[in-house]
């Protein structure tokens, strides 16, 4: 798309040969490999100073393990078939959960954000019931639905329900009422209003909504598998902290960072796709 | 903006151009406040509209000019007296009216074109729809930016696209709403012309709201001047002025600039040059002041 803004509205040939802004030489910080080296210079001096720090002894191995054995911790998980397991086990919870979580999210967030009357319903209870700490839900999960992947499953569907259902609502509620009346004086209204104006409104806070929601979803997983699970990253988390396997539990950390922080950067991409297409 | 530009909204559509009356009956409008009272706006608004007349709405800011037009176009209702347009009830967003709002309102993530689109009469077929945003785009002068989204485009081009897709409604009613209000002073004199150009064409009855004295005087067959008398609250009409000659008018015309003085009379604003005691020569014209 190219971007071109002309004050000389009646003649656009020559205005849109203007060339853009004058670059003033591309600034270091807009360059893709140094924003690629810069976001990994703290890792790196994290790591460095972890293997030094560990392998001089300075803080004994049974308090910190050094990333050499975490290392070799996770290619003895890969070894024994239980690496993919456990990510898979895990992705598979965050997504099932996110996926029905942001639905319902969308859902209740279109209802409160459009109706009046949803709003004055709904909204004290959904506010209530995101007071409530994620962890008070477990044991009551745990008591109805026992130990399977249902209890798991719905606490990340509460965890990923409340981003998605706060941000649409607010959006809903804030689209511009010029663009609206103006799309209502030229017979708008009902489905097509939504359609036509509010929807395509509030895609990239709803986005951002679910990009908070998947991260939200990843933290609840943990807490959904630290109690009751025999797979999966919140279960290799506590379970090696039990058998004191510090490395295990270095490793789950690492791996639910990175996959956090990957699965955040997937829905980042599209978000800013949508950012430029509907604003 | 050249009078050749005329021809193209001459087969507008399938639809047989047409233009309604509009009628305001002992009109009034009172807005609540706060503490349960209410304030009113506009009282014994007693006008009838032509079909196909162009109509300027005068008076200073705050006094129901524009509350007055969202009446018409049914955006919002009187609180006594009734709006007819073409002798039926205005309904709730009447589809008989397109509005031209003050703001371009445009929506952000649309193309120019299909922003105009979106004016179209709903029914309209896909390929009569193309063909009149194809032509509304040439008639406005924004045919090589018919696939920019709004924020690539001046506040000028902008405010054409939204008067295009006004037009693109083929309205009875056209209810203009200080259309060109924000634009810089040529750009605006273009549009008028180009207001102009159009309602020759297709010669639909106009509502006006403007500010701006030389721009209901370029424009209108006539001329209403709303304000309040020091009596009662709320604005009636407190002039109306029939606009001598025809469009489109010289903008230098010594009779129009007598008007001109008499209707910022009625604004309030003081002829400079007589309360001054300069003596005003009639040889000299006033244009551009």
């Amino acid at each position: 798309m190219t971007q071109q803004t002309t004050d000389a509205p009646s003649r656009p040939a020559p205005a849109a040969a203007r060339p853009a802004a004058p670059r003033l030489g591309r600034r270091l910080v807009d360059r893709k490999w140094f924003v690629i080296v810069g976001g990994a210079i703290i890792p790196v001096i994290v790591l460095l100073t972890w293997h030094l720090v560990s392998e001089n002894g300075i803080v004994p191995t049974s308090q910190l393990p050094s990333p050499t054995m975490v290392w070799l911790a996770l290619i003895d998980l890969i070894e024994r078939g239980l690496f993919w397991q456990y990510v898979a086990i895990s992705t598979q919870r965050v997504l099932i959960g996110f996926a029905i979580g942001a639905t319902l999210g969308l859902l209740f967030g279109a209802i409160v954000g459009l109706s009046k009357l949803g709003d004055i319903l709904l909204t004290p209870t959904l506010g209530a019931l995101r007071a409530v700490p994620s962890l008070a839900w477990l044991p009551l999960l745990i008591l109805w639905l026992k130990l399977g992947e249902e209890s798991k499953i719905t606490l990340i569907i509460i965890g990923s329900f409340f981003p998605v259902y706060t941000v649409v609502a607010s959006a809903l509620r804030h689209v511009d009422r010029q663009l609206i009346e103006a799309a209502r004086a030229f017979g708008l209204h009902g489905t097509r209003l939504f359609g036509t104006v509010q929807l395509p409104a509030v895609i990239p806070e709803t986005i951002a909504g679910l990009r908070l929601a998947l991260a939200q979803a990843w933290l609840f997983l943990v807490a959904a598998e630290l109690l009751g699970a025999s797979m999966g990253l919140g279960f290799l988390l506590t379970d090696s902290t039990n058998t004191g396997r510090l490395d295990r539990t270095f490793l789950a950390i690492i791996l639910l960072a990175v996959i956090g922080k990957l699965s955040d950067s997937l829905i980042g991409v599209f978000e800013r796709w949508a950012v430029r297409r509907w604003t | 903006m050249s009078t050749s530009t005329v021809a193209p909204i001459a087969g507008l559509g399938e639809v047989p151009n047409h233009a309604y009356g509009v009628r305001f009956d002992d009109l009034g409008r009172a807005f609540p406040v706060a503490g349960g009272e209410s304030r009113q706006v506009l009282r014994d608004v007693e006008l009838e509209v032509e079909p196909g007349e162009i109509l300027a709405i005068l008076g200073p800011s705050g006094c129901g000019k524009s509350t007055l037009l969202r009446i018409a176009g049914g955006l919002d209702a009187p609180t006594s007296g009734s709006v007819t347009i073409d002798g039926a009830p205005v309904d709730r967003y009447d589809a008989r009216c397109a509005v031209g709002f003050q703001e371009p309102r445009l929506l952000p993530w649309r193309s120019v074109a299909a922003n105009i689109a979106l004016g179209l009469p709903r029914g309209t077929a896909k390929a009569d729809g193309r063909a009149v945003v194809e032509r509304l785009i040439e008639l406005v002068g924004l045919a090589e930016f018919a696939d920019h989204r709004p924020r690539e485009i001046s506040g000028g081009m902008a405010q054409r696209t939204s008067l295009a897709r006004a037009l693109a409604r083929n309205p009875g009613v056209l209810l203009l709403d200080e259309p060109f209000g924000a634009l810089d002073a040529l750009t605006r004199l273009k549009m008028q012309d180009l207001l102009l150009d159009v309602h020759a064409a297709a010669p639909t009855t106009v509502l006006l709201v403007t500010h701006d004295v030389d721009e209901a005087l370029q424009l209108a067959d006539r001329i209403i001047l709303l304000g309040n008398d020091g009596g009662a609250p709320g604005a009636d009409i407190r002039q109306t002025v029939v606009v001598p000659g025809h469009r489109p008018r010289d903008r230098g015309s010594a009779e129009l600039a007598e008007l001109r003085g008499r209707l910022l009379d009625g604004l309030g604003i003081d002829r400079h040059g007589s309360a001054r005691g300069v003596e005003v020569t009639k040889t000299i014209p006033h244009y551009p002041y």
